[in-house]
């Protein structure tokens, strides 16, 4: 049989993102001994590259922000399919958790009085987001990085050891929850050094491990975004929610091919910048939507007017939600008036002076210095879509973070339901903070209400380690590089940006085709630090992935958010009654529907009648107010 | 553009190894990570690279390129000749653990050592309020993305393994100046930053900072102020307390006990 180390925790967080380090702080603050894993070093984990800011409504900025406007700000921005719940939550905490970070050593920009800075971003109606610079993930990461660094001090002090109750378990890559019945009773993985098999025992499990982007060719994110907790948890029984929210980030870089992808900040815009098309004209004006009519300006000197003063003007169209802008610079390319490498420009350069665009966006400035040659104090950047985030994720209890499974959470870009059919920027920040300390309470109340300890089943374990251990039995298999590629081109072509029925079919044939080939590939070379073995792991859970995006996908028909179609371009009130759920049946996806709650009424009646009537059906709509009640 | 690069590129793990010799393909723009990406995907499945954003900001892909420690994300292979042999090296002060991923537990170790931020705990969440003059250096320090390049070239421990026990390295002597230039921060590290973190061994030749991707100034901004306040404590601790006084603890902080 093969060696497997073991180690037995009451709480294990799979993710050393922002939501996996605020979960672990909690359930540890708690009394709960914890472990942390994740595939990377400590303190590298995607959020490392978050750059525009946290969205709080702090109101340092406006003082008219606040809760309830934040609220109404992310519903909208997820075009009212978000769980109301978590919205709400989100948008009352965040404050708090952004206030904690300070007093756990976050230096923030500040304002003029010495409060945290916030800058503005898309579809936020007050500037919102607190930041560093362009940098505002990495402050995240090393601040909570040094709260867990500083709680172990502290056990080092009274338990003679820092590691007692939190540790790190870095390059460790979890490839099973294992159960015990219906419940969780632990994780399996591989130590990426060794090569050498690994079991947590713990009673609860926290996935926290951020994204899907790997499964597509265009991508601002990282190799670790595989999907791996959205695979774990439906091996292990729980349920993916409206997976086909897919966010395209309107501005990557398009060139060169190398950096194809890579993250141009929301920040740019925020602080000033435009779209123009190869005319030179600013062509956002023409694609502001119905729903937004009412709070985005019509004219070029109107939307410049609002940065200085936006009680007396409304927003730039430039800062219309993500997918907006992302569709319509797609038009603009479409019709023939993109840039030389298919993106339109974005312009700072003419906006403002050069020491204000090295300040505000020092990276920015380095990455396409150095990247593209392009200076952007002097000209514009050539930008385009590229995919960003991923709405959908495990359905979760919002108050609690549990899902399906018992003993099972999940927080953060892993978990679905809160952002509805796209994100606002700077709510996934805010999010991690706020439900990755839900997660942690919510572990720590489970392992108070259990009378005994699960226990775990040998043969579960001989069969994730055979599992772990198949490609490098098979050193002449299949190129899991190759397979890997094929799969991100059938995503990006086929269930990209825009999406119509018969290409989604074509894309779902063919992932059935490569089903058999993941089953194939191999790996040569031996057990130790071997990507090659790596990746081969990370394809079962890609394909999965993709699966439930092509599926919901195809399911789904209308426009809305992250999901757009050809064949239905309209936004349907009757199919925002409607969760797509997925779990898996056997080795099978399968794709439900499920109603989704109705609104708590007096959140409802945070928005005006009619606004809501863009969205609801008419027998959700609350009833008209009469002229006597409103006086 | 396109051309066949050499590649010699050190191959093995703790035991032993060699550079091995490689042909691979370049294109316009492309980065070394490229080209080892490319490598991995076509001729050598197995070798083993830490990379994470390959955008410079995670500071996971701290390499030896021709000699110079780089992030081999942010390398454009256009500087370099398309025919000249690029040398592809591990970081060296590190241990290796395989090919060019190395073994940087001595730095998490370090960060562990120095006590934490200490604010005043009269000051509750909210209620901090700094202004941006004052944080701005500390703000500098919080720019690193912790690649450890300078602690690979700081030639303190970079040929003197014998002094990890007795320094730090400049990445953590500058987290020890950050929290010291915190305004909002009572502690004083003074003491350990000299006697337990090695600031003396520091000779201010700014290898790090020429090696530093952020391009903090390391030994201008951090380790030079650090010996001034150390050395100013010796006769006068009072000229330091500045506009802190009053707030700043009594007693020196002392280092963090490892396990017992
Ligand atoms: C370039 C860029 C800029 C962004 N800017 C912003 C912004 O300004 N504001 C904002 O709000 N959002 C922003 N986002 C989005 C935001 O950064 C992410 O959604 C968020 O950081 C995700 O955090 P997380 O805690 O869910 O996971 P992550 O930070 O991604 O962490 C995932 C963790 O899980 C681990 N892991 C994954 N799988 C496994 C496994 N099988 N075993 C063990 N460990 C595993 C990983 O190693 C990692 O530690 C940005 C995203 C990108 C790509
Ligand atoms: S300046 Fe000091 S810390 Fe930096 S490389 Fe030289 S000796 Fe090392
Ligand atoms: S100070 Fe600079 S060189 Fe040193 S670890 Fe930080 S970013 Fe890297
Ligand atoms: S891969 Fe992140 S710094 Fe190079």
């Amino acid at each position: 049989m093969t060696d497997i180390e073991r180690h037995s925790y009451d709480v294990v967080v799979i993710g050393a993102g922002g939501s996996g380090l605020r979960a672990a702080i909690e359930a540890r603050l708690r009394g709960k001994k914890t472990a942390i894993i994740s595939k990377s070093l400590f303190g590298k984990a995607h959020t490392v590259m978050a750059e525009g800011g946290a969205a709080a409504a702090m109101g340092n900025a406006n003082s008219r922000d606040n809760s309830q406007v934040h609220f109404r700000d992310t519903m909208r921005g997820g075009k009212f399919l978000n769980n109301w719940r978590m919205a709400e939550l989100h948008a009352n905490e965040a404050p708090d958790r952004v206030w904690e970070l300070e007093a756990w050593g976050a230096v923030f920009d500040r304002t003029k009085d010495g409060k945290i800075s916030q800058r503005n971003f898309g579809g936020h109606e007050y500037p919102r987001l607190a930041h560093v610079g362009d940098r505002t993930g990495l402050e995240m990461i090393r601040t909570l990085q040094q709260k867990v660094v500083a709680l172990q001090q502290e056990d080092a002090v009274s338990h003679g050891d820092p590691e007692a109750m939190i540790k790190v378990f870095a390059e460790t890559t979890i490839t099973r929850l294992v159960k015990d019945g219906d419940r969780i009773a632990g994780a399996f993985g591989y130590v990426r050094d060794s090569g050498s098999f690994i079991l947590f025992e713990a009673p609860a499990v926290v996935l926290a491990t951020g994204g899907i982007g790997k499964t597509y060719k265009v991508t601002s994110n990282s190799w670790e975004y595989t999907g791996d907790g959205h695979a774990l948890a439906l091996l292990a029984g729980a349920k993916l929610l409206n997976m086909e929210f897919v966010q395209l980030h309107p501005t990557g870089m398009v060139w060169p091919p190398s950096v194809k992808g890579l993250l141009v900040t929301e920040s740019v815009r925020g602080d000033g910048g435009v779209l123009r098309n190869s005319e030179g004209k600013r062509f956002m004006f023409n694609y502001v939507p119905d729903v937004f009519r009412a709070q985005y300006a019509e004219t070029e000197e109107e939307a410049d007017g609002w940065y200085a003063d936006p009680e007396n003007n409304r927003r730039p169209p430039e800062l219309l939600p993500r997918d907006e802008v992302a569709r319509s610079i797609n038009s603009e390319v479409k019709a023939g008036r993109g840039s030389e490498h298919d993106g339109v420009f974005l312009d700072i350069a003419s906006r403002l002076p050069a020491e204000e665009i090295l300040r505000r966006l020092p990276s920015m400035c380095v990455q396409f210095k150095e990247l593209a040659d392009v200076d952007i104090t002097k000209e514009p950047m050539e930008v385009g879509p590229t995919c960003h985030y991923v709405m959908g994720g495990v359905e979760v209890d919002p108050d609690t973070a549990a899902a399906a499974v018992p003993g099972l959470f999940a927080a953060g870009e892993v978990s679905g339901g809160m952002h509805g059919s796209n994100r606002l920027g700077g709510n996934s920040l805010s999010d991690l903070l706020v439900f990755g300390r839900r997660a942690g309470i919510g572990a720590a109340d489970y392992l108070d209400g259990l009378t005994a300890r699960p226990a775990i089943a040998q043969a579960d374990l001989e069969a994730a380690a055979a599992e772990a251990s198949a490609p490098l039995e098979r050193p002449g298999g299949e190129n899991p590089y190759t397979v890997h590629a094929e799969l991100q081109d059938i995503m990006t072509n086929l269930v990209g940006l825009i999406r119509v029925e018969t290409e989604m079919k074509q894309a779902l044939a063919e992932l059935e085709k490569l089903r058999e080939r993941v089953l194939t590939v191999g790996a040569a070379g031996g057990r130790g630090y071997n990507p090659g073995w790596h990746l081969a792991l990370d394809l079962r859970n890609m394909l999965i992935v993709a699966e439930c995006v092509a599926l919901a996908a195809l399911e789904r028909q209308e426009s809305r958010g992250g999901h757009a179609r050809d064949d239905f371009p309209q936004m349907s009130p009757e199919w925002r009654k409607v969760n797509l759920i997925c779990t898996l049946d056997g080795d099978r996806v399968h794709l439900s529907r499920q109603p989704m709650k109705p609104m708590r009424p007096d959140l409802l009646a945070r928005f005006d009648r009619d606004e809501l009537k863009k969205y609801l059906t008419p027998d959700e709509l609350p009833a008209p107010v009469t002229p006597e009640e409103k006086h | 553009m396109g051309y066949q690069a050499q590649l010699r590129i050190w191959r093995g793990d703790a035991g032993r190894g060699d550079l091995a010799d490689y042909k691979v393909e370049v294109n316009e723009g492309e980065v070394v990570l490229d080209v080892l990406h490319r490598l991995q995907a076509t001729q050598a499945g197995d070798l083993a690279i830490r990379w994470n954003c390959k955008a410079g900001k995670c500071g996971s892909c701290s390499m030896e390129i021709n000699g110079r420690p780089r992030l081999a994300c942010m390398t454009r292979m256009s500087t370099f000749g398309e025919n000249e042999t690029l040398t592809i090296t591990p970081m060296r002060t590190f241990p290796v653990i395989r090919d060019l991923v190395t073994d940087v537990s001595f730095n998490y170790a370090k960060a562990r050592e120095i006590p934490s931020f200490t604010p005043d705990p009269a000051t509750k969440p909210g209620e901090f309020r700094m202004q941006q003059v004052d944080v701005n250096r500390s703000q500098e320090f919080r720019k690193c993305i912790e690649c450890f390049l300078c602690q690979n070239t700081c030639h303190v421990i970079r040929d003197h393994t014998e002094n990890e026990g007795a320094f730090a390295g400049p990445r953590f002597l500058m987290r020890i100046a950050e929290l010291e230039m915190h305004p909002a921060d009572t502690a004083d590290r003074r003491e350990i930053a000299q006697d337990d973190f090695g600031l003396g061994l520091c000779n201010i030749t700014k290898c790090c900072t020429e090696v530093c991707p952020e391009h903090i100034k390391i030994t201008d901004n951090a380790l030079i102020p650090m010996k001034e306040r150390v050395a100013g404590r010796k006769y006068d601790p009072l000229v330091w307390l500045g506009s802190k006084i009053g707030r700043r603890q009594v007693k020196d902080t002392p280092k963090v006990p490892g396990k017992k």
